[in-house]
Order: C-alpha cells, then structure tokens, then sequence
C-alpha cells in the first residue's frame, strides 16, 4: 500500500483575510513497507502533510492517492481508508475520549462491526504489543494515567483498527527515557514484523537518524532535503539554518573537528560516535 | 543555603477515600534551597509534578507538611503568599495562556496582585525582555509556535516577581530548538536574576545543567545529590528508567575502550576538553 502525492497545496482559514498557505506544491511517495522519517522545525507543515495521508485534509490543489484512490473522489471510503492508514496524535489528550483503557481501544474495531470476541482479541493484543499488561490497564480509568501510558493506549486503539499504515506524529513527547526506548522497540516490531509502513513524524534528529530508512526534511511548508539518512546528515549547517538542532553526538564530533581531530564521516547513533572518535585517535598515534 | 522550601514527611493520596486510591507520594522529605536550581526526575508516574504541585498549594498533603519560608502550606490564609512566591509553569503552556494578546496575558498575574497600571508597565517590558521575546508583545498566543508560548507563559510567571518558579516538564511539548531556548532562559533567570528554580524533566541534558537532582520513583525520593556525582553511576540512573546525557554515555563507551577520561563529565564541552587534552 502506498502514497503517492502530487503538487499538493494547502491553506488554513482558505478565503479568509487571515489565510495561511502552510504546504506549497509537495510531491512525494511512500513506498509499501518503508520506514520513513518527515522532519522539520515546529510549524513547517509535517503534521498538515501527514493529515492528508489519512484524508484528514483533503488538498486544496493537486492530489493524494492512497493505495491509488485519490482522497478527493466523492466515492473513496474514507472511513475505510482511515482504517488502514491510523493516525496517532502528537497529544494523546486529543485521541482519547472514553472514560476506560479497554473502551477507548476497542473504540475502533466497535465501529467496524466486529464481533465482540474478536474485538477482545485485538485490544488485549495491542495491549500487549505495547506493553500495557491488560489485567492490570483494561479498565483503568483514562484520567489516572500518566502521559506515557496515555500515548501508549493511543497507540493501542490505532493498532487495534489493523492498519497497514501507521503516522505517528511526535509520539515520544513528553516520555521519559524508558518510555521512549519502549515505544521506540515496539515502533521497530511493528514495522519489521508485522511489516506495516511507519511515517515517523519527529523534530527529534536523533530519533529519525536512529530509525528511519529515508528522512523528509521540511521547512516552510516545502521539502528542502530527502535521502537515505547519511546523506540528509551531510549537510549539518543547512539543517541548522531551517532551526533543526544536531544531535548531540554530531554536536561533539563537530567541535572536536574544530579542535583539529581528524573525523570524516557524521554519525547516526552513540556506538558509531564512540568508534569515530577511537579511531582517529587511532589514525593519530599511527602518524606521531 | 537557606532552606526556602522544606517538606517533612509528605505522603498524597490521590481520591483518597476511594476504592481507585492511588498512593502518589509515600513520606517525602526533601527541601528546595534559596538560589539554586534544582532538577526533579523519575519516569512518569513517578509522583514528580505531584511533589512539585505541593510547592505552591496547588495539592495539599494528605499527611506530613510542606513549609515554604517558613509558612505551612495546607494552611488556607498562606495560599496568597505563597502563590506570590512560588509561581508555576505546567507542560502544556495552552492550559496557561488565556488572552488573545501575549501583553495582556503577561500582565494578568500582576493585574490581580492590584499593582498601578504603571508598574504593570513595567514589569511586561521587563518580563518580555528578560526572555527576548519583546518582538511577540501584540501577537495572539494562539500564532505562535509551542516554544514561544511556552516563553510567554514563563514572561506571565515572571511578571509576579517569584522568588521561585516551578516548571513542571516545560518543554516537553517543544521541539529541540525551542527545548534549549527554554532551558537557556531558565539558567539565566536563575544566574542572573538569582530567582530558585525547580525543573521536573526527564531530558537528562536539562538536567545536566542543574546545581542538585532528585531522582523518583514510586512516590518516593530514591537518590540526590549533585548530577556529577549520581551520573557517575549510569546503571543505577537506568534501573530507575532513566539516562545518563550524552556526553557522559560517550566519555563512558571511551573509558571501556581505554580512553583515560575522568568519569564524572556531563557536558559535550567537557568531553571535547578531556579528549583534547589526551592529544
């Protein structure tokens, strides 16, 4: 399943005094299976982008195919469509409504007209997956929650629904490390095992670094970079332009490359750094 | 230091008296002191901003006393005062801001403290400039990005002069950017203006900066001290969920290697001197 956008604009408040053009002629694909990372600074447009992908938005001009039906089409389901594509909110605020963990996962699947059984099923199993242990959060009164289990019963009530797609926009804000590192492993599974396309949408370098096979970079509403990402990562000073902070790790080997040490290559995560920085000091002692 | 904030024995039940009771806080002693800036982290659900929500009565102990400069906190008649003196900053800076002009916002604390118009005046433009954001004053806080919101709600705490603010995870809903631009501004509030600072946060690099750091867990305090002494042991920091910065993960994958670094660096900074100091 993929999505193919065309030229694609969009405006908020469109015909009023106050319209905002936020996208501005988007092209882009997501293949079937892929990993895909859309980065950028606060208010570049990602999140608008993304809504499109699920028909949230529908564009003001050009297209969005969605496993080749465009979300324009008066006869796209796109109550189906929203079923396959799930989206999960930056604010876990926004997505839960009823006053239970199991309710508000079951939520989904409810509307699709399962059987009760097989509703069961599937919301014990999004539990698990991420790791809400169900005899203990089934009936967990939503507002007792603390905001990483809120983001993880999000999850939960997409995964539930079976999509092939999952957006998942800025989900490890506000988890703390652990929470993150979880969310993060059970993100990897979902895409490796049960093989279903992630659109990571972060403002976290790190995390896209660390998880995506392909990195989209936006800013004021167009794309300025995309790539493997290696290559995004080459052009450290653009990606500070746009208001994006380095990571950490990349902050270090570039005033170390300042101090006159001897690294070619940008890091993706802490192992690459430390090997970087032992082996030019390596290289170092080898030419003394 | 002197003590500014003093806790003794703080237990919090949350609906109390009910079937669904969550014990959130189990006999906390703690204190804040004047000046510093101090860092409260665990992981969620730890009882962080529960502690922190005692500092300024916003929760009222269900045993034990939280005294701030000296005055009880459960007592009803104190809450003014020590409203005055500990302002609050929460996570989601749109549950604070509430006119649709980012001056008014930030002179709506000092308007309820009953100040002349023209001292009201006054500390906007310092409250504004303090933060560098003097450039947003006739902008509509629902324009501006999470960072600049997050910026205008601590201008609105700052108008009220506390000698204290309590930012409960401020940016956790900001990006990068405006994560450091926050912490920046907090620090300097702290160093220059000499306002205490209590920071919950679970980002590690925040915590980095700090002068002291309490680590939670379950309600309770399970280790303090300065971050260059409890980072020092990065597998007790992980058993309580949480992390040690980068620098220091770096400095220690360089240590195993053989790397004679010392082992108690925080900051990218002080890994860069180390390192070149070993050329």
């Amino acid at each position: 399943m993929s999505i193919i956008v065309e030229n694609l604009c969009f405006s908020y408040k469109k015909g009023t005094p106050f319209e905002k053009k936020v996208l501005h002629d988007i092209s882009l694909t997501v293949e079937d299976g892929e990993f895909l990372a859309l980065i950028g600074p606060t208010q570049s447009g990602k999140t608008t982008l993304a809504q499109h992908f699920n028909a949230l938005l529908i564009p003001h001009c050009g297209r969005v195919m969605v496993n080749e039906a465009d979300t324009q089409d008066p006869n796209t389901d796109l109550v189906a469509l929203r079923l396959q594509v799930g989206y999960v909110f930056q604010n876990p605020d926004y997505q839960l409504f009823a006053p239970t963990v199991g309710e508000d996962i079951a939520f989904g699947p409810l509307n699709q007209k399962l059987p009760r059984t097989v509703i069961n099923d599937r919301v014990s199993e999004a539990m698990k997956i991420v790791n809400l242990v169900p005899e203990i959060f089934l009936n967990r009164d939503i507002y007792a929650l603390s905001g990483g289990q809120k983001r993880r019963v999000a999850i939960a009530g997409v995964l539930a629904c079976q999509p092939q797609i999952m957006i998942l926009d800025d989900i490890t804000a506000g988890l703390d490390p652990r929470g993150r590192d979880e969310i993060l492993a059970v993100i990897r599974r979902l895409h490796r095992e049960q093989n279903i396309t992630i659109i990571l949408i972060s403002n976290s370098m790190d995390e896209a670094a660390e998880m995506a096979d392909r990195i989209i970079v936006m800013n004021q509403g167009q794309i300025t970079l995309e790539g493997k990402a290696r290559a995004i990562f080459s052009h450290l000073d653009l990606l500070r332009s746009i208001g994006l902070e380095l990571p950490e790790s990349m902050n270090l080997v570039q005033q170390l490359q300042e101090r006159g040490l001897a690294i070619s290559s940008v890091p993706l995560n802490l192992d690459e750094t430390i090997d970087l920085i032992a082996g030019s000091f390596r290289k170092g002692q080898g030419t003394t | 230091m002197a003590r500014l904030i003093e806790v003794n024995n703080l237990s919090y039940t949350y609906r109390s008296g009910s079937a669904n009771k969550v014990q959130a806080l189990n006999r906390i002693t703690m204190e804040v002191h004047r000046g510093e800036i101090l860092a409260i982290t665990g992981q969620n659900g730890s009882g962080k901003s529960t502690l922190a929500r005692h500092f300024n009565s916003l929760l009222i102990p269900t045993s034990g006393e939280v005294l701030v400069d000296g005055l009880s906190a459960a007592d009803k008649k104190n809450i003014a005062a020590i409203r005055k003196m500990i302002g609050m900053v929460f996570q989601n800076p749109d549950n604070q801001l509430i006119s649709s002009l980012v001056e008014e916002d930030i002179a709506f604390g000092p308007e309820n403290l009953g100040l002349p118009a023209p001292e009201i005046k006054k500390r906007v433009d310092w409250a504004l400039e303090s933060l560098n954001i003097t450039a947003l004053r006739q902008a509509s806080p629902n324009n501006l990005s999470e960072g600049q919101k997050q910026l205008v709600a601590i201008a609105g705490v700052l108008a009220m002069k506390p000698e204290c603010i309590v930012l409960d995870e401020p940016t956790t809903h900001l990006d990068p950017r405006g994560r450091r631009e926050v912490l920046d501004n907090i620090l300097r509030l702290n160093r220059e203006d000499g306002i205490t600072i209590v920071l919950v946060t679970h980002f590690m690099q925040e915590v980095a900066h700090c002068d002291r750091m309490i680590i939670m867990e379950q309600g309770k305090i399970k280790m303090s001290g300065t971050p260059r002494e409890l980072f020092r042991y990065p597998e007790k920091i992980r058993s309580f969920g949480l992390d040690s910065p980068v620098a220091s993960k770096i400095a220690d994958g360089l240590r195993k290697m053989g790397f004679n670094l010392p082992d108690d660096i925080l900051l990218s900074e002080e890994l860069a001197d180390s390192l070149c100091q070993l050329l």
